[in-house]
């Protein structure tokens, strides 16, 4: 196909990637897919407010208003859990890897007490996931979002038993570290929305 | 820079075969997966053509006698489902998206290809359940599967069959989206950008898009419904303070998007064929490019269409109305690039081109009744009546699948490394054609005449119309059968396929048929534009001194 003038011509832009080498997408890849599980719960919270808008009274009569103190100190332990991971993105940079396990370790620590927390709220409601609407939603939704704690906490404990290899993690390579800490942001996030919407609102 | 395009001359034996073993292997090279997509997704399109052929036997005759009424709402509801979510979303993204955006853009695979492997073989227990729901009494309620019906049916082994069959599908098309919409971004070849790719993968974009943000709502409402069917809770049931409407709309948040990502790609394909088979560049490739992303974003805001006669309110469906006629917008914009791209151009009437223009005509009825549908008092009148059969079956089989097979003729050669057989694809469109306009055309009138959708029995005065459409059935079912048999012996015994058959200029076409297992033996490279067709290669918008 080639002739004497497109071989002149043509900017002669080449692919200088060998099969299997190119630039690390998995952080993009990851966002685009946290981006998209999003949406699940997008449609999670519109349906509650749908239905929320729709009945004639919400809460259902009879329903004890549900108990701020315990999910609030919860709220506060989980968001402050994004700054203690973020600590560890910021010292992987440096090399310092002690301090990333450190990190790593309380943000388990903060996670797992969060749904600790949530156990014991769910065994002390008065209602059940069948017993109306209003208790069907609290159980999806919060359900359904520590399930996702329950996901990022694997992966942290996954992190930290990789950290343990040497030089596994290093500043110049750390997915496994940031995805950690972006699937905790992104726990952290919905957390707020729902927090707001089931407690607040 | 010297040209590195290693030659093989014209009828050469095929260089790079793959052993067919290994098309039923984890493999995560993307020329084989988007073949193993478009195989498998072809056997679930005769199965859902089975379906089909059973649907019509019945509507034969205006009483339920080939099957008791109970069937006929599993056929119907199997077959939809299968057409939609084993056979359109899979082959057009899964399948063309696969084996085309690589080598389109010059890159050597996916960017996780992995993953890639990982979403066709969920396919297989997605599928599984689905098929093994026949054993059981397959879901009966529609591939809406609206409720409270869904939850009150009786084929309650089926239905949640239905739903994990769809949950699994739908991750399978959200981890595949992931892949295109990072290798479309971040993987094209240096030189390359936004602006310099074919069409094809303009569309694959925009429609990638789409499934990452809608197909999560439609998991969440499954979920929902499975919690219905087997949990004790009452989220769409009436009668335990649910609201069956919210599961309307979260399901058409997905579904209609889901009509989008069963046509965008396929407006992709489009775009590839006309312009090598009419040999002229293609007609406002910008205008292309930008109606796709338009259709994308106005795409996700029209879902409540499908619910004007849901109890929806006046100023939504007023705000849904105008939103639905937005649409037409972009898509008129793409069908008339397609058109003055075909005009005046050097056509070569083969069966490429042939199903191409046959797409454009086809869907273009479909898109003018979408027109009609989209406008809420005539969706009122004609809601749930064959009319809106035949408007959909318009776009998806006028407009998809003549796409796909359009498609498949067009690289066919470059996938197989064989020439199929013209006369034999020739053939196969006419039947296709001529079945098809006879099966869905006379749908319309029975809708306008008021025949319900989705009832085994009908009122004796719509007999004759409906022995019309049957025979079309028939006839589509007889029209792939010469397609199969040239496929199955052109890929074994064809003519061997040179490099680049319709002298195109997209990238896929410059390496091997079929290609190097990396693509390209040596490094692609860039010398035109995608479509610069009849323009002197020193004037291509590549050029860049």
């Amino acid at each position: 196909m080639a002739t004497e003038t497109m071989t002149t011509t043509m900017h002669g832009a080449i692919a200088p990637t060998e099969p299997g080498h190119h630039p690390d997408l998995r952080l993009f890849g990851l966002i685009v897919f946290l981006m998209s599980e999003g949406m699940l719960f997008v449609g999670l919270f519109a349906a509650y407010l749908t239905f929320r808008a729709v009945a004639t009274e919400w809460p259902p009569e009879g329903t004890p208003e549900l108990e701020l103190l315990l999910p609030g100190v919860n709220t506060v332990i989980l968001m402050s859990s994004s700054f203690v991971i973020h600590q560890a993105d910021e010292a992987i940079k440096e090399n310092k890897l002690a301090a990333v396990r450190g990190w790593f370790l309380a943000t388990f620590v903060m996670g797992a007490i969060f749904i600790a927390g949530q156990v014991y709220e769910y065994a002390h409601l008065e209602f059940g996931l069948t017993s109306h609407l209003f208790g069907s939603t609290f159980y999806i939704l919060t359900g359904f979002h520590g399930l996702h704690v329950l996901i990022g906490l694997t992966l942290i404990a996954a992190v930290l038993g990789r950290s343990l290899k040497p030089g596994h993690y290093r500043a110049e390579s750390h997915f496994g570290i940031a995805a950690a800490s972006i699937y905790w942001h992104f726990v952290d996030i919905i957390w707020i929305v729902l927090f707001v919407l089931l407690y607040l609102l | 820079m010297t040209q590195v395009i290693p030659h093989y001359p014209m009828g050469d034996a095929q260089p790079n075969r793959t052993p067919w073993w290994t098309y039923f292997t984890f493999s995560t090279d993307h020329k084989v997966i988007g073949i193993q997509y478009l195989v498998t997704t072809f056997v679930f399109y005769l199965i859902g053509g089975a379906l089909a052929a059973i649907i019509r036997t019945e509507l034969a005759t205006p009483d339920s006698d080939l099957m008791p009424p109970e069937w006929y709402n599993g056929m119907f509801t199997m077959h939809g489902t299968v057409m939609i979510f084993l056979w359109i979303v899979p082959s057009v993204t899964g399948g063309f998206g696969n084996y085309l955006v690589p080598l389109m853009i010059g890159a050597r695979d996916m960017a996780f290809p992995f993953l890639n492997a990982l979403a066709f073989w969920m396919i297989v227990p997605g599928a599984t359940l689905l098929m093994g729901s026949f054993f059981v009494g397959p879901a009966s309620t529609g591939w809406t599967a609206y409720p409270p019906l869904s939850i009150l049916t009786e084929q309650h082994a089926g239905q949640i069959m239905w739903i994990f069959s769809l949950l699994i599908i739908g991750t399978s098309s959200i981890l595949a989206a992931v892949n295109f919409v990072v290798t479309i971004w971040s993987m094209r070849m240096p030189g390359m950008g936004l602006f310099d790719m074919p069409l094809f993968c303009w569309a694959t974009l925009a429609a990638a898009i789409m499934v990452l943000t809608s197909t999560p709502v439609l998991a969440g409402a499954l979920i929902l419904l499975s919690f219905d069917l087997m949990g004790g809770t009452n989220f769409f049931n009436p009668t335990g303070g649910g609201d069956p409407v919210v599961y309307q709309h979260l399901f058409w948040f997905y579904s209609h998007p889901a009509v989008y990502v069963m046509i965008l790609p396929v407006f992709g394909i489009v775009s590839e064929v006309l312009p090598p088979h009419a040999r002229k560049p293609i007609f406002g490739y910008k205008a292309i490019a930008y109606s796709s992303m338009m259709i994308c974003a106005l795409g996700l805001f029209v879902w409540a269409h499908h619910m004007f006669t849901s109890g929806t309110p006046d100023w939504l469906r007023i705000f849904f109305m105008v939103a639905t006629l937005l649409v037409a917008v972009p898509t008129g914009i793409k069908v008339f690039s397609w058109m003055a791209t075909l005009w005046g151009g050097k056509l070569r009437l083969e069966s490429p081109l042939l199903f191409a223009v046959g797409f454009i005509s086809m869907f273009v009825v479909g898109g003018l009744s979408g027109v009609m549908l989209g406008s809420a008092p005539i969706d009122i009148h004609v809601h749930d009546t064959y009319f809106v059969v035949g408007h959909f079956h318009y776009v998806l089989f006028g407009g998809s699948v003549f796409g796909i097979y359009a498609g498949l003729y067009h690289w066919f050669p470059k996938m197989t490394g064989r020439m199929f057989n013209e006369f034999w694809g020739k053939v196969h469109f006419v039947l296709t054609f001529v079945g098809f306009n006879l099966c869905f055309l006379p749908m319309h009138i029975l809708g306008l005449m008021g025949m319900p959708r989705r009832v085994a029995q009908y009122d004796p005065q719509f007999t004759t119309i409906n022995q019309i459409c049957t025979f079309g059935a028939f006839l589509l079912a007889i029209s792939t059968i010469p397609f199969l048999v040239n496929a199955v012996y052109s890929w074994l015994w064809g003519e061997a396929a040179p490099n680049n058959p319709w002298q195109a200029l997209t990238l896929e076409w410059t390496t091997t048929s079929p290609p190097h297992p990396h693509n390209w033996e040596g490094d692609p490279v860039l010398e035109t534009g995608p479509y610069d067709y009849g323009k002197d290669y020193s004037q291509s918008s590549l050029v860049r001194h």
